[in-house]
């Protein structure tokens, strides 16, 4: 049954194309395909396609989150931890311990320091006892938490999602943003984080800890915060605000009729920054298959060509407003084959500091219920999600 | 390439390897040929296995041993050698001997073990049983579950008396977490003996009523593995269930609420009838005794039960749960549960979660596809979230692309179309095929765009690409085939290019359209068959039959000319090497060359060849089958008889254990069961919410006066005054169960009051130790009361003498009344962005206030239907609301409306009051018109606010007759309150000379007028910076207008001005390397004449504005336009 799975996967010829559901004979394989990995779930009867999904993302989350990747040799190398994860994730399919809060104190994450200690006193990385968080109505934070420093950082993270034509014209765009929250207090903290702006949330999901009739009625975000990192709230900045574009793409790439050789002139200048600088700069560029090697030069940053899967990379670095970066040269075409059709796209990645492109801001951070002051931070990041501009 | 292959197959090996052990641990199929296929797949495991059995001794020695560090390492050593699919079974005795060992994680280890060898070697796994035993007495919770976590895993029958008292046991635990364990064994004890059904069904049954949210996932869970079909074992549990949903841990949730969609489409009647919505509002105003009559007269109006809604309003809040199966699982319910109208509040979460995993894209976009075929509107102003990305997988891009093919229609097709150009070059050509299928699909569907379409698809037939060409030959034929008429043009077009195509299928496909058209093609068709004689012995098999069925049409038709040719097809036909061929080719000489054995069938040959064939239908994968759908589900039935969110769904076959969503029942079971002696303080408000929709029926009974007294209508009429005090005391005592009764009494319509009123005495008693919810009740009375007072007070000085015709105005009148009381009561809403929000929020203000009181003790923030109109105070939550409402509703217009990112400005063309309730706006979407090139594209919103459906909404007689005007399509009626968007387009032949016309409905006629801005009569050019300044100084002097203006501080950005001059014309950015100069360019729509805006800026903030246009008139229009926006911030 297993075998379907391959065979699906060679038709598809890229991993990435395996339908995710799929039917054999006798059974139904659910897959996600991540880190150059296929978890796959099997059942013979009916089940939500999506609570499979869904719960196969945290099992490679939950991997990710103890062993800091999740690859094949480090699941190898882990065997043990790794049925014990399971053991605990799972009650005869059905899902019982997900929360990673609830599963650290029950199985301890592997470090160097304490397989020496262990080997050496015979003790064990598994909790004894049932871990507090189960029981209590509050299932996402253990209680006894003490820390000397304690602290709170949030990230508002945005992402540009674009599609700019030919012309630089804006097809569509929007801003998706996170909070990524580092709390590290002490006791059974109870936060309230307020915006400035929060009609600018349009659609938003939180983490099980957000109180949601607080946020319907005041729009401010109350929660008993996990320890730890976690991801507070996911939102969607509502599509009336215009998006800011913070760089334009000045593109030429063209193929010659005959002949085996194109010609590719690429710049990028800032556009809507808000005075901010423009970081990690990365140009994409899929070529058509067709394209057997490029000769390019850079004005600023290097270019990679994989000739194995014909992706150009062209790493920027900080974009200089007085200097545009440029690349530039010929790419030369498998002779005889046809002139490509369609010129490739170009996805690019930035990244702009101590900015949230949609002018989102946390207007304060309280909290009740413990007597220490804890110190509190908040960033902002602006990144591009799937910004492409079409050729 | 092979060696990448390989690479990448040994990598999924070892991929695998995890695969297994995710499978295996879900245990969904914890089979024994598992383990052979792995063993089989592994060979070099089996190889190696003598060398094991040797180094399995000394682990042996290790589990014997006295130290627990080498023990663990041991079975450390052992889950290894499981993981890779190496026989360790020989161990069990040593292994099984640590189950009591003290050291927690050697003992988990060995429950691995354990569960995964016992059924092999079952006498041994009994030596076990009484550890187990034992443990499960042990005073540590977290011992006993998982005692009787492992004792469930033991597949051995022996034991299964063992584990059915074990659970028993459990099940009334005092921790719950216990107690979800045992609910966990039950399935678990089930599928090893289905047998012990009965037994368990009593657990699960206990179980049920288990408060403890910890417990209620897994509990139905198990319900639903063990004994689905016991709808029964719910019904008292149902509100326990609702409310404790929340609460619940996610994957819970998830099987909790598809559980509870199941049973609701058991237990309540179908709020999909068609004037559920509208019935309450015209009848609130009726005096009693007229209301009597109507409420016989109607066919029981629909009530939604209150459990109903409670189960609605109580998952709504999960819709913003960060786990996709979760939002997944409430957007079906709401799509198979909620009332039509209500729906869509699910669409913007489904949207959220495209942004999740790509599996999870996957599985949504299908759902969404399904429900895009039948409710459009809900997803319409999220089709740029469908846009498709070069990057996207195959199987997304497809499902994006039938998405946004259903979401096509009249208003947004020139931007579908326009998106489609794009994906039509895309390298991905499985997909640029789909594609244009697609176009076909918009070109059946949407009778504007089909010549549009047309002319397309024919542009593609010089495309370099094969595929493309082949798919742009399939499609055209089909489409020519719906309406052949007036294509002749096309037909010779595709001729000159057939000796370019090469793709059989393509080449097919034109010779079938030659022989059904030939007597439209009557020259060219001869040719086309003389030269495929030419080539006919070196084509593919398919064209060779097109040939001699092209060659036999032409015979019959056109016998002198081609005669010959045929003959001589037929005979290169009849010795072909395939025998299809060659039988098809003596088949056609019989019936077309008359002889003397032929008989009858000769006189017919005409009729059977030339028959007009019926066309055929494109339409959408997820309804039938569309072409080659590179998709597995091309499937002969409807996907959506399948609930959304389930396997059969996805795959759109039955799968095993899939339990049907059944029909709504016609009436509604008796609801009374659902009654519970002990009520959860959280619901004593659930029912009013029904009530606050309920219209009236047939009032034979108290609890009917007191719903009339709420509606407002009772008018201070003795009867209703001294009912109102009854009625009050009935609330009060029976809070929510009084509204079952009621609504059981309208499901059943002459339901014997006998039985519902002990009904309702039984459930006053009931409630009445609550004292709490008594005070709560009872401050809702009063202020019940003082509304009605309210309101009785509006009805007499707005309608004094209550007739059927003057109750519409009553109506209004009161409607009125109550704007200006929740402008009093309520603190004054937050003044939303723009102008036009105003505009737009108003409607749904309305709609907000026309609800009850009572409400707003409930925080229900769903968009109910309509009922009565009334004042009422607002609370701060549901005006928090309203704004969240507004917002998004504007959010999702604009987006229909701006495909450029540039601001809209709407104007008013028939104000409410002059059209009696019948209202129109317009704005220019700024898209080129569809229906002719020189038109102007004009979007009107029609609006119904009168309170009588409009019918026949049409455009009459327009002065200039010489105006040219597309019409939009009739509304054949629109509902009040309803509103529709309609294109149409208009020749202004660039002049802002008004253009007049009538707006007719079936009784009446509105004069308007569309005065279009001169900025309007344009459209975007887009040219380079050199072209513009070539096209500038051939227009100069006479055509050259300038004016030298100061602009307002905050305009001084490029940015600003660009929008600011974008918000006056629809004009194109030149893109230019001066920073002090901007230029854009445009065209006259009509004529096509060059209007050039240039804008230097000097020192300060003046600026030197030239246009440049051979329109001079148009141009000082501009001018002034421009100057005026650029001045004024």
């Amino acid at each position: 049954m297993i075998h379907s799975l391959f065979l699906a996967k060679e038709k598809a010829g890229d991993p990435e194309n395996v339908a995710p559901v799929l039917q054999t004979p006798h059974h139904y394989l659910i897959s996600i395909y991540r880190d150059k990995l296929f978890f796959v779930s099997v059942t013979q009867t009916e089940v939500p396609p999506l609570f499979v999904i869904e719960f196969l993302h945290r099992v490679a989350d939950t991997f990710q989150d103890y062993f800091g990747e999740c690859s094949e040799s480090v699941i190898k190398d882990n065997t043990v931890t790794v049925y014990e994860l399971l053991e605990e994730m799972l009650d005869n399919g059905f899902p019982l311990a997900t929360e990673s809060n609830v599963l650290k104190e029950m199985i301890r994450p592997p470090t160097i320091l304490r397989s020496v200690v262990n080997t050496l006193t015979g003790g064990s990385n598994v909790g004894g006892t049932l871990p507090t968080g189960q029981l209590s109505n509050v299932p996402w934070r253990r209680v006894g938490v003490k820390y000397t420093n304690n602290e709170a950082y949030f990230d508002v993270i945005e992402e540009i999602d674009a599609i700019l034509d030919k012309s630089g014209t804006t097809v569509f765009a929007e801003i998706q943003g996170v909070i990524e929250a580092c709390v590290k207090l002490s006791g059974m903290p109870d936060l309230t984080l307020s915006f400035m702006n929060p009609r600018l949330l349009d659609d938003v999901s939180f983490h099980p800890c957000v109180r949601f009739k607080r946020w319907e009625s005041e729009r401010v975000l109350s929660f008993i915060p996990p320890d730890g990192n976690f991801r507070l709230l996911s939102y969607h900045v509502s599509s009336q605000n215009l998006v800011a574009i913070p760089v334009y793409v000045k593109q030429n790439i063209s193929f010659l009729e005959t002949g085996s050789c194109g010609r590719l002139d690429i710049t990028i200048g800032p556009k809507q920054t808000m005075g901010k600088m423009v970081e990690s700069l990365m140009v994409t560029i899929p070529m058509p298959k067709s394209v057997l090697n490029v000769n390019l030069i850079a004005t600023q940053g290097t270019y990679t060509f994989d000739l194995s899967t014909k992706v150009l990379l062209w790493d920027i670095g900080k974009l200089n407003p007085q200097k545009l970066p440029n690349l530039r040269g010929s790419l030369s075409v498998q002779p005889g084959a046809p002139k490509p059709e369609e010129n490739p796209s170009i996805n690019i990645d930035l990244k702009i500091q101590q900015l949230a492109i949609s002018g989102l801001k946390v207007s304060r951070l309280d909290m009740y219920g413990e007597k220490y002051k804890p110190f509190k931070g908040v960033k902002y990041v602006t990144k591009a999600g799937k910004f492409q501009v079409r050729t | 390439m092979n060696g990448g292959l390989s690479s990448l197959r040994s990598e999924a090996a070892g991929a695998m390897r995890t695969v297994l052990v995710s499978a295996e641990s879900l245990q969904l199929t914890l089979k024994p040929e598992l383990t052979q296929e792995e063993q089989a797949l592994t060979q070099s495991g089996r190889k190696a296995k003598e060398a094991h059995t040797a180094g399995n001794e000394d682990l042996k020695e290790m589990l014997e041993s006295n130290k627990e560090s080498l023990k663990l390492e041991a079975m450390k050593r052992i889950v290894q050698l499981i993981s890779k699919g190496k026989k360790s079974s020989d161990l069990f005795p040593a292994v099984v001997k640590n189950v009591a060992s003290k050291n927690i994680e050697l003992k988990k280890l060995v429950y691995v073990y354990l569960v995964r060898y016992a059924e092999e070697q079952q006498d041994l796994a009994l030596l076990s049983i009484s550890t187990f035993q034992r443990a499960l007495k042990d005073p540590n919770q977290f011992i006993r579950a998982s005692a009787l976590r492992v004792l469930s895993s033991i597949r051995v029958p022996i034991i299964v008396p063992i584990m059915m008292l074990a659970i028993k046991e459990a099940a009334s635990d005092l921790s719950p977490y216990v107690r979800k364990t045992s609910a966990h064994a039950i399935q678990k004890l089930y599928s090893l003996d289905a047998d012990q059904k009965e037994h368990l069904i009593e657990v699960i049954e206990k179980l049920l009523k288990d408060k403890s949210t910890l417990v209620a996932g897994s509990v139905v869970m198990a319900f639903e593995e063990v004994c689905p079909d016991r709808i029964d074992l719910i019904h008292k549990n149902y509100r326990k269930l609702c409310n404790l949903l929340v609460d619940v841990e996610e994957w819970g949730q998830v099987v909790i609420i598809n559980m509870l969609t199941r049973y609701a489409r058991t237990q309540f009647t179908s709020p999909w009838k068609e004037d559920a919505v509208f019935d309450d509002n015209e009848k609130a105003f009726y005096d009693s005794d007229s209301e009597e009559k109507q409420g016989q007269k109607e066919a029981k109006p629909y009530i939604m039960d209150p459990d109903h809604r409670l189960l609605l309003r109580n998952t709504k809040p999960l819709l913003q749960s960060r786990n996709t199966a979760v939002v997944m699982a409430v957007a079906q319910l709401y799509w198979h549960l909620a009332p039509k109208h209500e729906v869509s509040i699910v669409t913007k979460s489904l949207v959220r979660l495209l942004r999740s995993h790509r599996e999870v894209q996957y599985v949504v976009l299908e759902n969404i596809a399904t429900m895009s075929i039948q409710r459009k509107g809900m997803f319409e102003p999220y089709m740029k979230s469908f846009y498709v990305r070069s990057t996207d997988a195959t199987h997304i891009k497809t499902l994006k692309l039938e998405i946004l093919t259903n979401l096509a229609n009249e208003a947004n097709i020139s931007t579908i179309l326009r998106e489609f150009q794009t994906y039509v070059k895309s390298q991905d050509k499985a997909f640029a095929a789909a594609t244009i299928q697609a176009i076909g699909r918009c070109a059946t569907n949407i009778s504007e765009v089909t010549d549009t379409c047309l002319n397309g698809l024919v542009l593609l037939l010089s495309n370099r690409d094969e595929t493309v060409v082949a798919e742009s030959v399939v499609v055209i034929k089909k489409l020519l085939q719906t309406q052949p008429t007036q294509h002749s043009d096309i037909i010779k077009h595709m001729a000159k290019l057939f000796d370019n195509i090469t793709v059989p299928m393509a080449r097919a496909s034109i010779l079938w359209l030659m022989g059904e058209y030939c007597e439209r093609v009557p020259k060219i068709a001869p040719d086309v068959l003389r030269k495929m004689a030419k080539s006919f012995t070196s084509e593919e098999d398919i064209v060779k039959l097109q040939t001699v069925n092209l060659a036999a049409k032409l015979y019959l038709t056109n016998s002198k000319q081609t005669k010959l040719l045929t003959q001589y097809i037929l005979n290169l036909g009849k010795y072909d090497q395939n025998y299809d061929i060659r039988d098809r080719t003596r088949f056609i000489r019989q019936l077309i060359v008359p002889n003397e054995k032929s008989g009858t069938l000769n006189k017919y040959a005409r009729r059977i060849l030339l028959a007009s064939k019926p066309a055929p239908v494109l339409e959408s994968a997820f309804k039938g089958q569309l072409g080659q759908t590179p998709l597995p589900w091309t499937n002969e039935m409807d996907r959506d008889r399948f609930q959304l969110g389930t396997l059969s769904h996805s795959l759109n076959v039955k799968a095993a254990g899939y339990q049907e969503l059944s029909d709504w029942p016609a009436v509604a079971p008796d609801p009374s069961v659902r009654n519970v002696e002990v009520i959860e303080p959280v619901r004593e408000w659930a029912p009013s919410v029904g009530k606050a929709k309920q219209p009236k029926s047939d009032d034979k009974f108290y609890s009917d006066d007191e719903e009339k007294e709420e509606e407002g209508s009772g008018s201070g009429s003795e009867d209703s005054s001294s009912s109102s005090s009854g009625s009050s005391s009935s609330s009060e005592e029976s809070g929510s169960e009084s509204e079952e009764e009621s609504s059981e009494e309208s499901g059943k319509t002459s339901s014997d009051s006998g039985k519902s009123s002990s009904g309702s005495e039984a459930s006053s008693s009931e409630s009445e130790p609550e004292q709490k919810k008594k005070k709560r009740t009872k401050k809702a009375t009063q202020r019940k009361s003082k509304q009605s007072a309210a309101d009785s007070d509006s009805d007499e000085n707005g309608s004094g003498p209550v007739g059927k015709t003057s109750s519409s105005s009553a109506e209004s009148s009161s409607e009125s009344d109550s704007e200006e009381d929740s402008d009093v009561d309520s603190p004054p809403p937050p003044s939303p962005p723009q102008k036009k929000t105003v505009a737009k929020t108003k409607p749904k203000v309305e709609v907000k206030t026309k609800k009850e009181v009572s409400l707003l003790d409930l925080d229900d923030f769903s968009p109910a239907p309509p009922s009565a109109p009334k004042s009422s105070v607002f609370s701060s939550s549901l005006l928090s609301d309203l704004e969240g409402l507004s917002l998004s509703n504007v959010s999702s217009a604009m987006q229909v409306t701006t495909p450029s990112f540039g601001p809209v400005k709407t104007y008013e063309l028939l104000h409410h009051m002059t059209g009696k309730g019948f209202s129109a706006k317009y704005h220019f979407p700024r898209q080129p018109c569809l229906y002719q090139p020189s038109m102007v594209a004009v979007q009107v919103i029609l609006t119904n606010s009168s309170d009588h459906s409009l019918e026949e909404i049409h455009i009459g007689d327009r002065s200039p007759a010489s105006l040219n005007i597309h019409c939009f399509n009739t509304v054949e009626r629109l509902e009040p309150g309803a509103s529709v968007t309609v294109s149409m387009g208009i020749d202004f032949s660039d002049s802002t000379q008004a253009a007049n016309f009538q707006l007719c409905t079936k009784e009446d006629q509105f004069s308007v007028s569309i005065q279009p801005a001169v900025g309007e009569l344009l459209m975007p050019s887009t040219m380079t910076e050199p072209d513009f300044c070539n096209e500038q100084k051939k227009l100069m002097g006479m055509n050259e207008t300038s004016a030298s203006i100061t602009m307002a501080t905050a305009n001084t950005s490029k940015q600003n001005i660009s929008k600011q001059v974008l918000s006056v014309a629809n004009v194109g950015v030149v893109s230019s390397g001066q920073n002090d100069l901007q230029r854009f360019a445009g065209r006259t729509v009509s004529s096509g004449a060059l209007v050039l805006v240039t804008l230097e800026l000097r020192e300060a903030s003046t600026a030197l504005l030239t246009i440049n246009t051979e329109k001079s008139v148009m141009a000082s229009m501009l001018l002034r336009d421009l100057k005026q926006a650029l001045s004024q911030s």
